[in-house]
């Protein structure tokens, strides 16, 4: 399921279209993450508050979305691009896979819920695939 | 048996009772066929499902969109036992149309993703895990006579 040059299109196309948004989206599916699977909790534990909309949240959703951004720019190859993150996620942070699943889901959640006449089906198929090819690279130093 | 707070059975029912079926049913499984193709395995007789338009566009899928949103009112009629409410529906989806349970979970996503697209802002962190554990509990409903 690689991403195909049209995927890469609507990626790059409707990222240009939410990117200003990016400490809202990251902020609003971090919460939605922390509140619908309270388990991804359990990597927090060093916060201070947990609670939706929360400074570290806040911090941590724009943390994640200049990833993202970062790999929309490196969406040629996302293995080399994200080598450094992969490693850092596989060796320090070590984040169950999973876990990439389910955030990537809140994310798309988001669009919806911003975006609702441009996250359509077809910019939904292309995002879901882009989000879990990116998952892929961060878990590729793993094992 | 599955607890459900008091904050939880205010909240989906808040939200079958605005439900437009006749909207969000064709929404759904039309975007869970466009954004997991596979998905589209079981239909071959519903005729052309070439590309999103053609499924956005085929009277076949919206019909059976509503006929399957329909079928959550079965888990809300019967919040309490609804391993036993979907216990015939579960074996018809096993037995007879041999479905991947797999899939319940990805039109589950779809039908989250149509129901915050139309809530909005509405669509609360707290409204979506309510409406989740609501889902996940069908969704384990429609796989428990698979053997």
């Amino acid at each position: 399921m690689s991403l195909s040059t049209k995927d890469k299109e609507t990626v790059k196309a409707f990222w240009s279209k939410v990117s200003g948004k990016s400490e809202d989206i990251g902020n609003d599916a971090l919460s939605r993450m922390l509140v619908v699977y309270p388990q991804t909790k359990t990597y927090f534990s060093h916060w201070k508050e947990l609670t939706p909309g929360s400074a570290p949240v806040r911090k941590h959703g724009m943390t994640v979305m200049k990833g993202v951004g970062d790999a929309v720019s490196k969406i040629e190859d996302l293995t080399a691009g994200l080598m450094e993150l992969s490693e850092l996620h596989a060796f320090t942070l070590r984040v169950d896979p999973v876990n990439f699943k389910i955030l990537s889901h809140n994310i798309l959640v988001v669009f919806a819920i911003m975006f609702p006449n441009d996250f359509t089906p077809e910019v939904h198929v292309s995002m879901d695939k882009f989000l879990a090819a990116l998952a892929r690279a961060l878990s590729e130093k793993y094992r | 048996m599955v607890q459900w707070s008091e904050s939880e059975r205010t909240i989906i029912n808040g939200i079958f009772s605005h439900l437009d079926y006749d909207d969000l049913g064709p929404k759904a499984f039309s975007r869970c066929l466009i954004v997991y193709p596979w998905t589209q395995r079981y239909f071959s007789s519903f005729g052309n499902l070439h590309n999103a338009e053609a499924i956005m566009g085929n009277a076949n899928v919206a019909a059976h969109g509503i006929k399957v949103l329909h079928g959550l009112d079965l888990g809300l009629k019967h919040m309490d036992d609804i391993m036993g409410a979907y216990a015939e529906l579960s074996s018809l989806h096993s037995e007879k149309l041999h479905v991947d349970p797999d899939n319940f979970k990805l039109l589950s996503d779809c039908i989250t993703i149509v129901v915050a697209a139309k809530l909005g802002k509405a669509f609360t962190p707290e409204t979506q895990a309510a409406f989740h554990k609501f889902l996940a509990v069908v969704v384990s409903a429609l796989g428990k006579q698979y053997h």
